[in-house]
């Protein structure tokens, strides 16, 4: 058989698992200073994944994408170091503010665009909205079937991919036909490190918005070594309509932000009376602790 | 038309408690926008299946009933829901946040062009002024959500897309029965109109379902109970405020050691490690092999008798007292002030 083409989704995030209580100022906005971007950590247990095709099935491609701001090449290149083949940058300015729906049309448009593909992987969730939408949406959008929760994806033969999938309460192996989107939960095996000569050879990886950044020309550099181009792609790259992206593309909006982060401070000590835990009760529930 | 739907998941002739919660919130949200409630089944072997939601206050139960229908699988299940929504264009719609409606509502929200928000620990209706396109909108579904890691919350609306999607975890909201005698109307879905052979793609072939166990990992209320309990029969209380508040009970490990809990239950250094939006710690002392494990909760409420215990610095709230007085008390003050 040919080798698989897999397209990996990955996000860059902020690290929203292991910060204290300095993660909020007390203005209540978020202080991006106490949170690093990192590789959102379910995109590494896919990338994982499709790796494993790699080694398997000889003559496999994995490619990654992402949509993010220019920093998120970051991610691409760790991408690289761990054995991607090919990383593809999707950021333009009219796709901020896009929520879980509008990204998931950039993502499919921006599939369409990179070309054939035979199986989807992404994360189950990122950590900063823990929503689990994009994968399940962008498969829509595609018009493809999808495998959700995967611990492993055990085969792919005669154009038929096998999926071990870890559910609330239980397993299942479910069985459908290429092409196919499948997201991967974090009960799935970590992420290989990287590699040394990868590391090597794609140390130099970059956008072309970086080399410009950086008063690099970077027509001799992507002509010598095109490998190591990390393709940026526009909204006009993708050919999606810019009202479906974006504020405008996305049908939820943002009413309200609450911050419930409570600075370390001395504890408020209550006794036991009724009036007490009246309060108490009340105050949970009017902040949400409590539904 | 325009009414609220609840999809609804049935195993083994079984409803879930989740999707009866939701159930139980959508009729509050109905009588308040006075639309009826309507639940949507799909499955196999779900003759008679009205009956254990009728009295949830349903207005109406569509089923599609076809053999390949279960165990679920996306497509077909995702080709009935959106053709359906299509037809009835409900206003809300409402899944659980379980492995099924995490599956499918994004799929449907996306078929549908409609918002979905994942998760909500809240539901209400309220208004929202545009003040830019200088409109108003009234008998909005405020969708409210932790995000960002638990660190803030958040309230969603969506404006102009119908129908207004949201899931809900299992334990989140209350289940209620309305009138054992409540009845409603049942229409059955001929399956072939809304599915084709395609959406069968995927099979499963295999399947290992096993009754909930206990899950304090990923559970947003813990309610933890140290050797100062006492007992395994003073534990009793410890489980009765869970269940009123949808929470998980925890035990340290001097509690487990002593009998009074089950290992599984164990949170700290030799357990498991928990970062729940509420802690309550129900005399723990506070070792720090404990608090290693849920230190990181959002807010911690500690209940001692013994105002010095360790615990007591990284609490947010300290209540001077005995759990046998203050439990009750709190179970009471939940039920009186809760919606």
């Amino acid at each position: 058989m040919k080798g698989l083409k897999i397209i990996v989704l990955a996000k860059q995030v902020p690290d929203t698992r292991n910060v204290g209580k300095d993660a909020m100022k007390a203005d209540g906005t978020v202080n991006r200073a106490a949170l690093p971007a990192i590789f959102n950590p379910e995109d590494l247990n896919a990338l994982e994944q499709a790796l494993r095709l790699k080694d398997k099935y000889e003559g496999s491609e994995v490619s990654i994408l992402t949509m993010g701001p220019g920093r998120a090449a970051e991610i691409i290149r760790e991408s690289l170091y761990r054995g991607a083949d090919k990383g593809y940058l999707l950021t333009d300015r009219a796709f901020a503010g896009s929520d879980t729906l509008a990204t998931s049309y950039a993502l499919s448009k921006a599939i369409q665009a990179i070309g054939e593909f035979d199986v989807i992987i992404c994360g189950r969730q990122a950590i900063d909205g823990d929503t689990a939408q994009v994968g399940p949406q962008v498969a829509e959008k595609l018009g493809i079937p999808q495998i959700t929760y995967a611990e492993e994806i055990i085969s792919v033969e005669n154009s038929k991919i096998k999926v071990k999938r870890r559910l609330e309460r239980g397993i299942e192996i479910a069985e459908g036909k290429l092409p196919m989107c499948v997201t991967v939960n974090s009960s799935a095996p970590d992420c290989r490190p990287r590699n040394a000569k990868l590391t090597m050879k794609y140390k130099r990886a970059c956008t072309v918005t970086e080399r410009q950044d950086a008063s690099e020309d970077y027509i001799s550099l992507f002509n010598d070594r095109p490998y190591l181009n990390i393709k940026e792609i526009s909204l006009k790259d993708t050919k999606a309509v810019e009202s479906e992206v974006g504020l405008s593309g996305s049908p939820t909006k943002v009413k309200k932000i609450e911050n419930v982060v409570f600075q370390v401070k001395e504890a408020k000590v209550l006794s036991a009376k009724d009036e007490d835990m009246e309060n108490l009760m009340v105050e949970l529930i009017t902040n949400h602790t409590l539904g | 038309m325009n009414n609220i739907f609840v999809y609804c998941e049935v195993e083994n002739g079984v409803v879930a408690d989740v999707s009866l919660e939701l159930l139980t919130k959508g009729r509050k949200l109905a009588d308040q926008l006075k639309c009826q409630l309507e639940a949507l089944v799909i499955g196999a072997n779900l003759k008679g299946i009205e009956n254990s939601l009728f009295p949830f206050g349903v207005d109406k139960v569509t089923i599609a009933d076809d053999a390949r229908l279960f165990p679920y699988t996306t497509l077909p299940h995702t080709a009935i829901t959106v053709k359906l929504f299509e037809e009835e264009k409900p206003q809300i719609a409402l899944m659980g946040a379980t492995s099924i409606g995490r599956d499918l509502g994004p799929r449907v929200s996306s078929a549908l062009h409609s918002g979905l928000t994942a998760d909500c620990t809240s539901l209400e209706i309220g208004e929202h002024e545009d003040k830019k396109e200088n409109k108003v909108y009234t008998n909005l579904l405020y969708q409210i959500r932790p995000a960002f890691g638990g660190n803030i919350i958040a309230t969603i609306i969506n404006p102009d897309c119908r129908p207004q999607m949201a899931t809900v975890r299992e334990g989140v909201m209350k289940k209620e029965i309305v009138s054992q005698n409540y009845k409603g109307e049942v229409r059955t879905l001929d399956v072939s109109k809304y599915t084709t052979d395609t959406d069968f793609v995927v099979s499963v072939i295999e399947r290992h379902m096993e009754a909930s166990k206990v899950n304090i990992k990923n559970s947003a209320v813990i309610v933890s109970g140290g050797y100062g309990v006492g007992s395994r029969e003073n534990f009793k209380l410890l489980f009765e405020l869970a269940e009123v508040l949808g929470a998980e009970v925890g035990a340290s490990r001097a509690a487990v050691d002593a009998g009074f809990a089950d290992h599984e239950r164990q949170i700290g250094q030799t357990g498991v490690t928990v970062r729940p939006k509420l802690y309550i710690a129900c005399g723990i002392s506070g070792q720090v092999q404990h608090t290693a494990g849920m230190q990181e909760s959002a807010m911690i409420i500690s209940i001692n008798n013994d105002s010095q215990a360790p615990i007591n610095k990284i609490a947010d709230y300290v209540i001077n007292g005995d759990i046998a007085d203050v439990i009750p008390k709190m179970i009471k003050y939940y039920k009186k002030n809760s919606k």
